[in-house]
């Protein structure tokens, strides 16, 4: 592991720093002069961490990154994706490892889109206590309580739509004091919007027929043996293009 | 939040924005002019980039610096240290790589019968697949066909892809969709169930599919979900550092690494499917990149060493539109789907000058040269340059609202920095996205080595020497449905092979020693190096 300051000042820090630009992070309590304007995820890096656990696509998209902090003087507890969260003067940091969480197995084409289905495989919805305890961590800023609410009112479009930011970080559930998985249910609920309730594309069933049928093999097999020539000429001068 | 600099700018780019609106369309290059656009700015046809290969079946082969650094390495750890008679699993197909390909080949393969095992470095579900935002492409609408979508590949690949890929690819596109909607991924419809399709760079139909900015999380959530919910057998945080062959050199499983407990050990299969993704993370040229963690070339390392050919090594995608302000998020993707909404790519004087919808090599030359020769950029308190992307524009075109309804992710990404698109533009420049070539695979994903399928990033040939916007979610699906399909079918031909090991490594060796590669350059890599010069350590288990 890399060199670095402890609280106790038993160590140096590894460079001369310039004042002013840098601020002080605690990581597992460690403390860490840190360029101020770096997310969490690159301060950690910058102090000399390399991560395995905890990053994931850097972007906000993945949600392996969620961070628990708080900072110097405050009992609150504050939360963020460490790969979008710049960090501040005095963050006590703490990665949040994998979370054990509760998931159903179900077979998507058996299942019917019924206002009891979400309970029924997730009934511990029915103690949630209304605390938003969850909608207060979420990075997403989804109203995550409210689609609980959905949930347990059967409203299954109504929770895919309010859900469909997730990116499962696990923080919701982290802190529900009903032991409710929010991201799984909002999962299924998607999942049975999609496959039951939303109306199918009937102009992609059709093209199905089309190609099963073998409509467009004579011209793929013209296409895939034209030279270069003649699919420029084709590509550059009769291909018209759809307006916007 | 801009500073005052910056704001000075998006003045001008305000005062011109209706004529911009008037002028509306900018007509697109011809091949002549691309042709000379490319040559004088695309980052690939700059020589000094790139060196020839000095071992491996593309000896003689020029490919950029720091692919070549990984693919002219030693192995990681020594052979010697894995027992292959002693495997910790053995199935019938091993799968590697946990992303869109990954899971879609495991979940086919295992519909055919094979007993699975999916390996992946970080969690399932980290990948590319999870960041893609634009859309996934396929011709099922009236006015459209797989005929125009493949003439659109074609022209976007210089025409120089591989027919028998390009083919597969736009015939399996509307199944995939299909299969898709079957497990319940929302796609953006209509009340009647109409597919809401926009265009992508270089499409001639709009037939780009999208689920809002999240299409990539939303195919992977799902496909993750089904997964789980099918029991099928996977490993996380598990690297994969080498191949193992029989004495005739046919693929019959991998040796992996616990990344928690640094256990090595092996897994023997009857067939081997990579989906490892691509290079984005080796910051090519020194662009910074837009692609996940682990997307290390790590596939392409193993199966070079164990045989297979590469195609296209020497072109890679530039994304036209990655973050170039604020500094914490340079980058990252814009994605496509910005400028499909309509968003005009404008210079430091606030005009336009490309159509914003050409393929992703010209526009991201194009904003190359805006910004270098004739120094039209914008310039960042860091130093960095960009242009503009007009998102307000968006607002004005498709009605209030429309930026946080089609581009949450998007929005709320800049939104942390303090940064409101639907009212200020955003700043951008190219940034690395995609490895264009890859494992030269066959349409039913085989690979040039036996037993060895490759599907995803890591394969290629498909695209030629330039992606599609929304075809690698595509390609990602139709090539691992077939790649799982075969690798299943195939496996019930094959028996284990009493000699698997590491025969494949002699003559690499042999080649890397010839050719004087200095032994401490190891790959695969498996993770990026972001600590500061003096903080690095290499991994305990390498040595």
């Amino acid at each position: 592991m890399a060199k670095r300051t402890s609280r106790t000042g038993k160590k140096k820090p590894v460079e001369a720093q310039p004042a002013g630009e840098f601020v002080t992070i605690y990581v597992m309590g460690e403390a860490y002069q840190v360029p101020k304007e770096l997310t969490i995820m690159k301060a950690m890096e910058y102090a000399g961490y390399r991560f395995i656990r905890g990053c994931g696509c850097r972007g906000g998209f993945c949600g392996a990154c969620g961070t628990v902090y708080r900072t110097r003087d405050s009992y609150k507890l504050k939360v963020g994706l460490a790969c979008q969260t710049v960090v501040e003067d005095g963050m006590y940091l703490t990665q949040i490892p994998f979370y054990p969480a509760n998931k159903k197995e179900y077979d998507i084409s058996q299942l019917q889109p019924d206002t009891q289905v979400l309970v029924r495989h997730y009934p511990e919805l029915m103690r949630c206590i209304a605390c938003n305890s969850c909608t207060k961590i979420c990075p997403q800023d989804i109203d995550v309580m409210g689609y609980i609410q959905a949930a347990i009112r059967g409203d299954i479009a109504r929770v895919a739509d309010m859900s469909f930011d997730c990116i499962m970080c696990g923080l919701c559930a982290s802190r529900c004091p009903a032991e409710i998985v929010h991201y799984n249910v909002a999962l299924l609920a998607r999942r049975l919007y999609g496959a039951k309730i939303a109306p199918r594309a009937s102009h992609l069933v059709r093209r199905l027929e089309e190609i099963n049928s073998g409509k467009f093999e004579p011209g793929l097999d013209r296409l895939t043996r034209m030279s270069e020539a003649e699919l420029s000429r084709l590509y550059y001068q009769e291909r018209d293009i759809e307006p916007e | 939040m801009y500073p005052p600099s910056m704001q000075e700018s998006i003045r001008k780019l305000e005062a011109t924005r209706q004529e911009r609106i008037r002028q509306g369309k900018i007509p697109l290059l011809d091949a002549e002019a691309k042709k000379a656009l490319l040559k004088s700015f695309h980052p690939d046809y700059i020589e000094t980039s790139m060196r020839q290969l000095q071992v491996g079946p593309n000896k003689g082969d020029r490919t950029p610096h720091e692919l070549a650094d990984v693919l002219e390495a030693w192995p990681l750890v020594d052979p010697k240290r894995f027992d292959p008679a002693r495997p910790k699993f053995t199935v019938d197909v091993l799968v590697i790589g946990g992303g869109g390909a990954g899971v879609a080949a495991a979940l086919t393969a295992q519909e055919n019968g094979a007993r699975v095992l999916l390996v992946t470095k970080l969690r399932l579900g980290d990948a590319n697949t999870m960041m893609a935002q634009g859309g996934i492409q396929a011709a099922d609408k009236e006015n459209d066909s797989p005929e125009r979508h493949y003439l659109d590949v074609l022209g976007g690949g210089h025409f120089k892809n591989i027919p028998e890929l390009a083919r597969a690819l736009v015939t399996d596109a509307p199944g995939i969709i299909a299969w898709l909607e079957e497990l319940g991924v929302m796609f953006d419809k209509k009340p009647d169930g109409t597919m809401i399709t926009i265009h992508g760079g270089g499409t001639s139909r709009k037939r780009m599919h999208a689920c809002r900015d999240y299409t990539g999380a939303e195919i992977m959530r799902t496909l993750r979900d089904e997964f789980r919910n099918r029991r099928i057998e996977a490993l996380e945080f598990c690297a994969a550092l080498e191949l193992l062959t029989d004495d005739q050199g046919a693929c019959c499983g991998a040796a992996f690494v616990n990344l928690d407990t640094n256990e090595l050990f092996t897994v023997r299969a009857k067939t081997v499917i990579l989906a490892t993704g691509g290079c984005g993370r080796l910051h090519i040229q020194g662009f910074p990149c837009t692609n996940h963690y682990g997307a290390t070339a790590d596939g392409l390392v193993l199966a070079y060493r164990a045989g297979a050919r590469l195609v296209f090594i020497d072109t890679i995608q530039y994304h036209p539109t990655g973050v170039a302000y604020p500094e914490q998020i340079v980058g990252q993707l814009i994605t496509e789907k910005v400028r499909g909404l309509g968003a005009h790519l404008v210079n430091v004087q606030g005009n336009r000058f490309i159509y914003e919808l050409e393929s992703r090599d010209i526009t991201a030359s194009a904003i190359i040269r805006e910004c270098t020769e004739r120094g039209n950029g914008v310039v960042t308190p860091t130093g960095r340059v960009g242009v503009w992307l007009d998102t307000p524009l968006i607002e004005i075109l498709k009605g209030e609202g429309a930026v946080k309804k089609n581009l949450p992710a998007m929005y709320h990404q800049f939104a942390r920095f303090g940064i409101y698109m639907d009212k200020e533009p955003i700043l951008t420049y190219p940034t690395q996205h995609y490895q264009n070539g890859g494992i030269l695979i066959n349409d039913q994903g085989e690979t040039g080595v036996k037993n060895l399928y490759a599907a995803g990033e890591v394969a290629g040939g498909i695209h030629g020497r330039n992606r599609l916007m929304g075809n690698s979610l595509l390609d990602i699906l139709v090539f691992g449905r077939r790649a799982g399909r075969s690798a299943a079918e195939k496996s019930k031909t094959v028996s284990f092979d009493q000699t698997a090991g590491f025969h494949h490594l002699q003559k690499f060796q042999a080649e890397l020693k010839t050719a004087g590669i200095p032994r401490d350059r190891c790959a695969p890599i498996l993770f990026p190096e972001y600590r500061r010069p003096e903080l690095q350590t290499p991994f305990v288990f390498a040595g």
